[in-house]
């Protein structure tokens, strides 16, 4: 019988795995959006798995907010990134350094 | 092995395999095809929760309408990937360790609930239970309980369309456009010029 603990074991093995792609990327801007989309969705099959095991409401409830508010952050980062572009004709995070005193 | 357990574990893998692609592709169109990947098996997997709704929406709106703004950006963008990728040898090892251990705690945690045997999730949904839909039970907690929230939500909605319009809108010098409020304004004395003349009288053609 499937359990509350499969579903946290995937939400942990895709968190680590986003966190690896964040330290491993770490000059690619676009993959570092992607890996922070992948870690809210980490969280959200932790939220809906406690939502059904506790049966309470709530937790679905937030992952609804969770992906209005990653789809808001996607639309902004994705806009500042094309921004960039268009400014520095480069998103390699390591030239970003304007803001360096 | 029930089949339910089955699928999981079919869905639970394919999910894993395609996070090792979204961090590990070299090109980021592959990348950001296979975090579709990832969120569609995330999605089956909420329906195996019984969590209809917000499976439906996780396909609606991640993988038709933000993962499609991803893959638009990464292909509208001309990158040189070459320079993006020098560190990744490099930072390789130390990725995996801290990704590494903090499964292992993870795990741990987890394991602590080992000797009680691991929760098992009841048979029936709740919403089932209490006779409702999944939809109507997100629902009615949603437009009750949740209204604030909600309403909040839709504000940060419509703020980030305003940010991301304001963001990238750019006026090109040299392009022929439209000024409605021009237009509207505009009044008969500047576009309507009156001449007095003489009447114009027929000329007798000559013979």
């Amino acid at each position: 019988m499937i359990g509350l603990n499969h579903y946290l074991l995937l939400g942990a093995v895709l968190f680590c795995l986003s966190i690896a792609g964040i330290i491993i990327n770490r000059k690619n801007v676009i993959v570092l959006l992607m890996c922070i989309e992948l870690m809210l969705l980490a969280v959200n099959v932790n939220f809906i798995a406690f939502s059904r095991f506790n049966a309470e409401v709530s937790g679905q409830v937030f992952v609804f907010f969770i992906l209005t508010v990653a789809a808001a952050e996607a639309a902004i980062g994705l806009a500042i990134l094309v921004t960039l572009f268009r400014n520095r004709r480069t998103i390699n995070v390591a030239e970003l350094d304007s803001l360096k005193g | 092995m029930s089949p339910e357990l089955i699928f999981f574990w079919a869905f639970f893998t394919v999910a894993v395999l395609a996070a090792v692609g979204v961090i590990s592709l070299k090109n980021p169109v592959h990348a950001a095809l296979s975090l579709v990947l990832t969120f569609f098996t995330a999605a089956c997997l909420w329906l195996l929760l019984q969590a209809e709704f917000l499976g439906i929406t996780l396909i609606l709106v991640y993988v038709g309408a933000v993962m499609v703004l991803f893959l638009f950006v990464v292909m509208m963008l001309d990158i040189n990937t070459t320079p993006l990728r020098e560190g990744f040898a490099k930072y390789f090892p130390i990725g995996m360790l801290v990704a590494g251990v903090m499964l292992l705690e993870i795990l741990g945690l987890l394991g602590l609930k080992e000797s009680a045997g691991w929760p098992e999730l009841s048979a029936s949904d709740p919403a089932t239970a209490l006779g409702k839909s999944n939809i109507q039970w997100i629902g009615e907690a949603l437009f009750t309980r949740f209204m604030l929230p909600f309403e909040i939500a839709a504000v940060i909605l419509t703020v980030a369309i305003v940010v991301a319009v304001m963001l990238t809108l750019r006026r090109r010098t040299g392009t022929k456009t439209q000024d409605p409020s021009r237009q509207v304004m505009v009044r008969r004395e500047d576009r309507v010029r009156l001449v007095k003349m003489k009447a114009e009288t027929k000329q007798e053609s000559s013979p």
